[in-house]
């Protein structure tokens, strides 16, 4: 069953919504709002079930429980949590500098927020499916850059400083690799629509179809995307034996809360966006849900599913590997990533220019 | 405004100072590192102490014998038995009393049970500060079955305040030998999976080798003793040089390493808790059964003059030396301990290095804090 790409559930909630309504421009801009506040509930449990998750993947490998006392199975935990860190109070140094410090955290989880929508979760369900999303979502992430940056800056802290430096270092150097194995894929796709990159993947997903150049791209875009979601063995940004908590170190409350949760979700964005160019997004594996009805759900659960996985990989790397030196993360780019990722990419051009991939 | 003209030859980047500690993640107590740091660079390390300092070289002169050996639990609480057992020592030669031979053998398992204990919490810290968190929790887990066993027999896990002058405190638990015997095992077999967590890893590898060298002309000169001294290759085992207890009974290998660098000093500790395991195995079948404590006087007075012992705790040469001038309380104790001529190491080899490095060379110092500053 070859599905089309031409409905889109929440263009026809904007358009359904405001025609009941009747309140023309306005009616479409409280459905916008509406869709927000969708997401943005939708994500913040998101972004505090991962961590609750975390916590018990964590302690599956450190022959520990993990939270199991507040509600069944703990999970009220992480809630408990983020009830507690809104109620503390946001203390710091007197001299921060208080503009950046207070913008820092704002910048990182609205351009994490801003990412979550155009991503696709199922055929049809993404709030801003434009048709260059992967660029869209490469630009955006980027700004979030700048929050650790200002945050690490704007805290009058040197741990905070260095800790804000690398992670500059870091996310500038590791974007670039991951921008071109999202390259390669594109090439293979010929467009920037995520939504279409899906639809292309039903013939195969690109990971099995790209040959050997997609293979080495995925490779390098989980490494890249470790790296940028400022997880071990590349979380030198927060290296807490090194630097305290970096360039978080002087937050408190919710100002921590933000970064920690911005955390998250920008780790469900690398394996969102890892599922969505080289597993096929929300297609069902070889099909097998296709012909049961309510495609949107199955959809949805393989999204998540696949998601899934990818983040208890993210979460095994954290979990197993130790820290790399800040010279060893530069090498890695530089020196191995980047130009395997630029051959990588000639590669893929020669196969599609040849009509190579299947 | 007075006009600054800046040239190229003038531009440098500024260095700056860092507080490291005293309250730090990565340092495993109250120390206090001032860094001169240069963009990540360490430029100068000046350990700053006193923040844990209890006066316990001065406590003990205002103590009577039998009591400085609690102190002593307080100076590497890592080490404890070790520490206790060389002030046993020190009394017991000074008034020259024989120890049962059961004594000698219950104190070096004892002794070597701790060693292993402290190598272990050693191995778990040395993963978290290089980032690797499991490590700590699997180090736990075994360190756990020796404070188990050390709680059966000497009532406490930590601070164990076993050895007297004269003796041991209590006779060994008798579930004691069997729970050695099924810990020995269950230990070679893990030694092997911490090996696959972190010593095969490449990111270790990478981290650990050719940083922090030391040579052994520096460990000598230093003062540095213990797995860091063997891991420049220098030779200084006082369980060999001059076997206490029972330990010339025993045979076992010094571990010596050549290579100087933090790699080193990390295989030196990962394979002396073989030849631990080693030592118990040759005493614990035949424990002989003389008596737990020798005959000694209510009140020790220790005769006039000087005495030295030297042990090998798990961090390196622990010396005691007491100097008598005859009453009940000694007039002067003092305690070499290998944590705060380890540190001096540090001070030369953390040098110009990145702040990662440091950290990692700091972790196979294996310092203990109260053992530094007393």
């Amino acid at each position: 069953m070859i599905l089309t790409n031409t409905t889109n559930y929440f263009s026809q909630f904007i358009a359904y919504f405001s025609d009941t309504i009747g309140w023309g421009m306005g009616g479409q801009i409280l459905a916008y709002v509406l869709i927000a506040i969708v997401y943005l509930i939708f994500f913040a449990l998101a972004g505090l079930y991962l961590v609750y998750l975390e916590r018990r993947v964590a302690a599956f490998f450190q022959l520990r429980l993990g939270p199991n006392r507040v509600g069944p199975w703990g999970l009220m935990q992480t809630i408990a949590d983020a009830l507690k860190l809104l109620s503390k109070e946001i203390f710091g140094t007197d001299r921060k500098d208080k503009l950046l410090y207070h913008t820092a955290y704002y910048l990182v989880i609205v351009a994490a927020l801003i990412s979550l929508s155009v991503i696709p979760f199922s055929n049809g369900i993404a709030a801003y499916d434009i048709n260059i999303g992967v660029f869209f979502i490469s630009a955006v992430s980027s700004v979030g850059i700048l929050g650790l940056l200002i945050g690490g800056w704007g805290s009058n802290n040197k741990y905070g400083v260095l800790g804000g430096m690398r992670s500059g270092l870091q996310m500038i150097s590791y974007e670039l690799s991951s921008g071109l194995a999202i390259l390669t894929i594109v090439l293979m796709a010929g467009s920037l629509q995520l939504s279409e990159i899906i639809h292309q993947q039903q013939a195969g997903w690109f990971l099995w179809r790209g040959h050997i150049p997609a293979l080495i791209a995925f490779v390098i875009f989980v490494i890249a995307g470790t790296a940028e979601s400022n997880r071990t063995p590349f979380d030198l940004p927060e290296g807490e034996a090194e630097l305290g908590a970096g360039y978080h170190t002087e937050y408190s409350g919710m100002g921590f809360a933000w970064f920690f949760l911005a955390e998250f979700i920008n780790m469900f964005i690398i394996s969102a966006v890892g599922v969505t160019l080289f597993l096929g997004g929300w297609l069902a594996p070889f099909g097998i849900t296709d012909g049961l009805g309510m495609p949107w759900l199955w959809g949805f659960i393989w999204f998540f599913i696949k998601v899934g996985l990818m983040i208890f990989l993210l979460m095994w790397f954290r979990w197993t590997f130790p820290r790399l030196r800040i010279d060893q993360l530069l090498t890695l780019e530089w020196k191995y990533l980047l130009p395997i990722g630029l051959v990588n990419i000639i590669l893929m051009a020669v196969l599609v220019y040849y009509h190579l991939v299947f | 405004m007075e006009q600054v003209i800046y040239n190229s030859a003038d531009l440098k980047s500024q260095e700056y100072f860092i507080n490291m500690g005293p309250q730090h993640p990565a340092a495993h107590g109250v120390l206090r590192l001032i860094l001169t740091m240069d963009g990540e660079m360490v430029k100068n390390i000046e350990p700053d102490l006193g923040y844990i300092h209890r006066s316990i070289e001065k406590q003990c002169e205002h103590e009577g014998y039998k009591q400085i050996i609690h102190l002593t639990d307080r100076l590497d609480y890592l080490s404890s038995h070790m520490n206790n057992e060389a002030v046993a020592l020190a009394i017991e030669q000074a008034m020259q009393i024989e120890v049962p031979e059961r004594v000698k053998v219950i104190r070096t398992i004892m002794g070597e049970l701790t060693r292993i204990a402290s190598h272990l919490l050693w191995w778990g810290v040395m993963g978290m500060d290089v980032g690797a968190l499991t490590t700590f929790m699997y180090a736990f887990r075994d360190r756990e079955m020796i404070n188990d066993i050390m709680e059966e027999t000497c009532g406490a896990r930590l601070t164990m305040s076993y050895s007297t002058p004269g003796g041991v405190m209590f006779d060994l638990h008798p579930n004691f030998v069997n729970r050695v015997k099924e810990f020995i095992p269950h230990l070679r077999s893990v030694i092997p999976k911490y090996d696959e967590l972190l010593t095969g890893n490449i990111i270790f590898q990478k981290r650990m080798k050719n940083v922090g060298f030391l040579s052994a002309q520096d460990a000598i000169s230093l003062g540095a003793s213990g797995p860091v001294a063997r891991g420049s290759g220098v030779s200084c085992d006082r369980r060999i040089i001059e076997p206490y207890s029972a330990l010339s009974k025993v045979d076992f290998k010094e571990i010596l390493y050549q290579e100087g660098d933090n790699l080193a000093r990390y295989n030196v500790r990962m394979k002396e808790m073989y030849e631990s395991l080693h030592i118990i195995e040759q005493l614990i079948d035949n424990i002989p059964d003389d008596g737990i404590q020798a005959k000694t006087k209510a009140l020790i007075k220790l005769p006039k003059g000087e005495f030295l012992q030297r042990v090998e705790t798990a961090r390196g040469d622990f010396g005691v030396y007491i100097v008598s001038d005859g009453k009940k309380n000694p007039y002067r104790v003092k305690f070499r301990s290998p944590g705060f001529s380890n540190l001096n190491t540090l001070m030369e080899i953390g040098k110009n290095q990145l702040l990662g490095d440091l950290i990692a060379i700091s972790a196979t110092m294996d310092f203990v804090i109260p053992d530094i500053d007393r």
